[in-house]
């Protein structure tokens, strides 16, 4: 209490501004000024109006029709009634049972998470394998990763067109599998497992690339001396892999990961060009959810309500990112 | 990299067949391989007939070379159009993004004013933003300022990013003080020092910059799906894709449009993959 009361004035002088610096804030600002402005108008109001809006119910038309409705569109996303109901009926594994199955954002909810727990895993894997081949081939290097990183700056369209033709029924992919003996006679996007795993095989090819790059950066920075060490203590090169490279990359993995997860939690343009949610509501995923409340059925409230829901996961995913780097760091 | 790898001792720990080396290669052409598979078969289809397309065996090399089709596709759609709306938008936003986010970095990283740290965090807040998550208040907002189906509001949309402003402020951050310090001494003005110190030290700063936005403008689909409805005004992906939606059989024209739209952005990826990948390895790992 004290000291805090002895530090306030000297705060309080900290924030007098003298005529100097008052004509450094006005440099600093003018600095700012073009692109924050920008910046508030389009991008800071929009995020305070989205949580706003969640909790109204507006059609369209006048802004003057919009109405506060309090937490009704989350009642009603989450079905809190339905949902509620068959728990008192069929216990609470029942009702969340009835959630994950039959409720749009439950469904939403449930590819969603599907999808990123397998995207996630694949799409490390297969950079991390790029990169240590990579990262011994003297040859070619430069062009194998450019070959390799292209996916990621050729567009979504493009590209998820030329998939799904690929694994159209007739497609070059069913022919090959078809050669090994396997005989999957149906288009994989209009099939409602295979539709799934359409979208994962897209985007694991994408991001592969990707994060090849940035492991290769990474892996330029172990040092030397601990694959010399380990060589004298007898590992072997799986038992380098291991004990020395692994865990050398361990700050980059738990970076990637979240990059990835938070770019799954986001996906759209792969489902919306590939299934578009299809076949029913197999790959219905949550930003799918959000364009077809609002810009389908026009329903500005419930698809607020949802994007807060993808906004708190994010936000968690975030948070967690920032608490375990510091720990990282220090490392 | 190649360095790198050359004086990688275990490299040269013995000396025997390079088997090991082979198989690297092996694998390393396989991936390769399976990373450009949907290139290759796109250019294939793009250059058969309709029906040729999905013929059972699948030839990976047209019987006949249907040049034809890439003729076609001119006038099924206007693709000219939509070159010309795309490459408008892509480098207005990109020419405002590097100004705006180089100018605001500078203050953000080299100016001591009030209410800095509160107004960097609310960039940094809303980095952690999803787009999707206020897109519908945006496109309410936009619709109301009278933007909705015109250029600008993908523009305005794309350009003032938080991402922008911090990759920049990164950058400037490595930048000594000193340098500042004894051109203010020697009386240069801070605008002065943005431009003559500041930008030609950020050079790759900047080419990162610029090729992160061009690319990402260039391709993004959501934004003028959501914004752009007149026929005019369709950039090069929703073109794209409306051409597909009305000749969901036309195969053929529609890889040939596909390979047209890649064509750009692979001539700027071909120039600039070096900076694009170095950009990408060191902001990457920055966060």
């Amino acid at each position: 209490m004290s000291q805090q009361a002895a530090r306030a004035p000297q705060a309080r002088k900290k924030y007098k501004m003298g005529k100097l610096e008052r004509k450094n804030t006005l440099i600093a600002y003018s600095f700012l000024a073009p692109n924050f402005i920008g910046f508030a108008v389009f991008t800071l109001i929009p995020v305070v109006l989205s949580v706003i809006m969640s909790f109204t119910e507006w059609k369209g038309g006048a802004l003057s029709s919009m109405q506060w409705v309090g937490g009704d569109n989350y009642a009603s996303i989450f079905n809190t009634a339905k949902v509620g109901a068959k728990m008192a009926e069929l216990g609470f594994f029942g009702g969340l049972d009835y959630f994950f199955t039959k409720v749009d954002l439950g469904i939403a909810l449930k590819n969603t998470v599907f999808f990123t727990i397998v995207t996630v895993p694949l799409s490390l894997i297969c950079a991390i394998a790029l990169a240590l081949v990579l990262n011994k081939a003297v040859k070619g290097a430069v062009a194998f990763r450019a070959i390799l990183f292209f996916p990621y700056v050729a567009s979504m369209v493009a590209i998820c067109v030329c998939w799904n033709f690929m694994l159209m029924k007739n497609g070059p992919v069913n022919q090959i599998l078809m050669s090994i003996g396997i005989n999957f006679n149906k288009s994989w996007t209009a099939d409602s497992t295979m539709a799934m795993w359409a979208i994962v095989l897209v985007s694991v090819w994408r991001n592969m690339g990707y994060y090849m790059v940035i492991y290769l950066a990474a892996l330029q920075g172990v040092p030397r001396e601990l694959y010399e060490a380990a060589t004298v203590d007898g590992a072997n090169k799986w038992q380098q892999f291991w004990s020395v490279t692994l865990p050398q990359l361990r700050p980059t993995t738990f970076f990637a990961s979240i990059m990835l997860i938070i770019g799954c939690f986001k996906i759209y343009d792969t489902v919306a060009i590939m299934t578009n949610g299809g076949p029913g509501r197999a790959t219905k995923m949550l930003v799918i959810y959000i364009y077809q409340e609002a810009f389908t059925n026009f329903r500005y409230g419930i698809a607020s309500a949802i994007s807060m829901v993808l906004l708190v996961i994010v936000l968690l995913v975030t948070i967690i990112q920032f608490s375990m780097e510091s720990k990282y760091s220090n490392n | 990299m190649s360095q790198a790898a050359a004086n990688n001792p275990m490299n040269e720990s013995h000396f025997r067949l390079p088997i090991g080396k082979i198989l690297l290669y092996i694998v390393l052409i396989a991936l390769s391989a399976f990373t450009l598979i949907p290139f290759v078969w796109m250019i294939s289809a793009s250059l058969k007939l309709d029906r040729e397309v999905f013929a059972f065996p699948m030839k990976w090399i047209p019987e006949t070379f249907h040049w034809e089709n890439y003729t076609l596709i001119w006038s099924k759609v206007p693709m000219l159009t939509y070159f010309k709306n795309t490459a408008i938008i892509a480098i207005c936003v990109t020419f405002i993004q590097t100004l705006t986010s180089s100018f605001a970095a500078y203050a953000f990283a080299k100016l001591n004013f009030r209410g800095r740290n509160v107004l960097f965090l609310c960039y940094i807040g809303t980095i952690a933003v999803p787009w999707q998550a206020y897109m519908l208040p945006q496109f309410i907002l936009m619709r109301s300022m009278g933007l909705y189906d015109r250029l600008l509001a993908i523009m305005v949309l794309q350009a003032f990013s938080a991402f922008g402003v911090f990759l920049m402020r990164q950058f400037y951050q490595n930048i000594p003080n000193e340098l500042c310090e004894a051109a203010r001494i020697d009386g240069l003005s801070e605008y002065g020092i943005w431009l003559r110190i500041m930008l030609p030290l950020s050079t790759a700063a900047i080419a990162t910059l610029v090729i992160f936005t061009f690319v990402g403008t260039w391709n993004d689909y959501m934004g003028p799906m959501i914004y752009l409805t007149r026929e005019e005004n369709k950039t090069i992906q929703v073109g794209l894709r409306r051409f597909i939606q009305e000749n969901s059989s036309d195969y053929h024209l529609i890889m040939a449009a596909s390979v047209v739209s890649l064509v750009p952005v692979s001539i700027v990826f071909l120039a600039l993959q070096r900076y694009f990948i170095e950009g990408i390895a060191t902001s990457g790992l920055k966060g």
